[in-house]
């Protein structure tokens, strides 16, 4: 415990170090795995090819991708960048199923009504596809924000500093309480993140608020009369 | 492209496949250790995950369990052990058992779980033992599944038993740390691959397993159309569009 009293500064730092780390990467795989999650849900060749791609990518040894990755980002080994672009692509992989999941679950008779009430194909991807998959997508997004923060340490063994950095540091130093302290910064971290995103979720999707038996109902009878006014 | 032509001639460069620390030897030794904690994490995982699926007893455990460890930093477990137990294959090995054992327990008991309730009472209904159903009927019919987890958990094995050759002297993972500390790229690029295609060759392993698994029965009756099927029953009056979905 003292040791953590005397480096509360370090553990500061790291912590704000890590987030700049983990938060860009979280939020770029989302952004990017949304259209690829729909462009698999659309058509039954690009979900075969584009499920496999992210498969292969997710069996990937993630040390072994920090390493690979520079040759063909051109990024050095040591660089942060190269740390981030590996972050995002584990979080595409992790998310594009569950993204092509979450527009499958958009009911077709919603999706024909939509076009039948005159929505255009970009205008119900807006208005009716992606609101509805949202409560999927955020469960995606989630997932991701775990796993990202978590995978993110991996960084301090190529001398990316992170809350990693107090694993290696605490293991050549034979500090228990460093390690310890890293491993509940980085937890603690991730569920601050997970909980920042459910509160999201609900900022935005004001209508899956009310529990699961709630949003059953809405989806089913007036999941479109809340659509409208998103 | 010079990086990876780089890493490639370390790959099939005749010195580095024999003498002490060859890849030969750490390629062995990477098999080896994810065989052994496959093994022990398989005897205690897949028999309670098997239990909770079996009787939908302890399934939040299970969820939590699964859930939450996946926040838990591998490369920080691997350092409290290798704190904690030294140098040797034993912090590796504990600790890449404690990481292997959600995946695998989820695989048993979702694999369990996602047998039809309906065919598990009929198999109770002509007289089948709960012994009976577990083996016969719940085991092959969850099998896909639960091979899905233990792929799942290889794959985590091998990539964690890449890292842990950073408090050990073992496995694929000494090519990448060893060239790490002498700045020397195309070893650790060159470890990194071999990595890379262990991984691809057991993913590629599993996933035909995965689909030789499927039982007879079930392959033959699966509709050719698996998703987007009516939520609710429609009307018989001819074919109604089939727009937003190709089919």
């Amino acid at each position: 415990m003292s040791w953590l009293w005397s480096n509360l500064d370090l553990v500061g730092e790291l912590i704000l170090v890590h987030l700049a780390l983990s938060v860009p990467a979280i939020i770029l795989s989302f952004v990017v795995s949304v259209p690829i999650g729909w462009l698999a849900h659309r058509y039954r060749w690009s979900r075969g090819v584009l499920l496999s791609l992210c498969g292969l990518l997710y069996a990937i040894p993630s040390l072994a991708l920090l390493i690979a990755l520079p040759t063909v980002t051109g990024f050095s080994v040591l660089s942060p960048v190269n740390l981030v672009v590996a972050l995002t692509l584990y979080g595409i992989a992790v998310i594009v199923r569950t993204s092509a999941d979450a527009f499958d679950a958009v009911e077709r008779d919603v999706r024909q009504s939509a076009t039948a009430i005159g929505y255009s194909e970009v205008g119900r991807f807006w208005g009716v596809d992606l609101p509805l998959a949202g409560p999927v997508l955020l469960s995606g997004l989630r997932v991701v924000i775990v796993s990202t923060v978590s995978l993110a340490t991996i960084g301090a063994v190529t001398g990316v500093q992170s809350l990693g950095s107090l694993f290696t540091d605490g293991l050549q130093r034979g500090i228990e309480a460093e390690i310890i302290a890293g491993i509940i910064a980085t937890i603690g971290l991730a569920l601050l993140l997970d909980w920042a995103a459910v509160l999201l979720g609900r900022v935005l999707m004001p209508w899956t608020a009310g529990g699961r038996t709630a949003r059953r109902r809405l989806l089913v009878t007036g999941g479109s009369g809340q659509v409208e006014s998103v | 492209m010079n990086l990876i032509l780089e890493g490639i001639a370390w790959v099939l460069d005749p010195a580095n496949w024999t003498g002490v620390g060859s890849i030969p030897q750490r390629l062995g030794e990477h098999l080896l250790i994810t065989a052994i904690v496959l093994a022990i994490a398989a005897a205690i995982a897949l028999p309670i995950g098997v239990l909770i699926g079996h009787t939908g007893r302890g399934r939040d455990l299970a969820v939590m369990l699964s859930g939450g460890l996946r926040a838990l930093p591998t490369l920080g477990v691997l350092a409290l052990f290798g704190l904690w137990l030294g140098i040797g294959l034993s912090a590796p090995i504990l600790a890449l058992v404690i990481l292997a054992i959600p995946p695998l327990l989820a695989g048993a008991y979702a694999g369990f779980e996602s047998v039809d309730r309906r065919t598990i009472d009929s198999a109770r209904a002509v007289g089948m033992r709960e012994r009976q159903i577990v083996g016969k009927v719940e085991l092959p019919l969850g099998l896909p599944i639960l091979v899905g987890g233990i792929r799942s958990a290889t794959l985590q094995i091998i990539a964690t038993a890449t890292l842990a050759a950073y408090i050990a002297d073992f496995g694929l993972g000494r090519f990448i740390f060893h060239g790490l500390k002498t700045r020397d790229y195309a070893e650790m690029l060159g470890g990194s691959m071999l990595v890379i295609i262990l991984a691809l060759v057991v993913d590629g392993c599993f996933a035909l397993s995965q689909r030789l698994v499927v039982p007879a029965g079930v392959r033959a009756t699966r509709s050719p159309e698996l998703r987007s099927g009516p939520a609710r029953p429609r009307a018989a009056v001819g074919q109604p569009s089939t727009e937003g979905n190709q089919e």
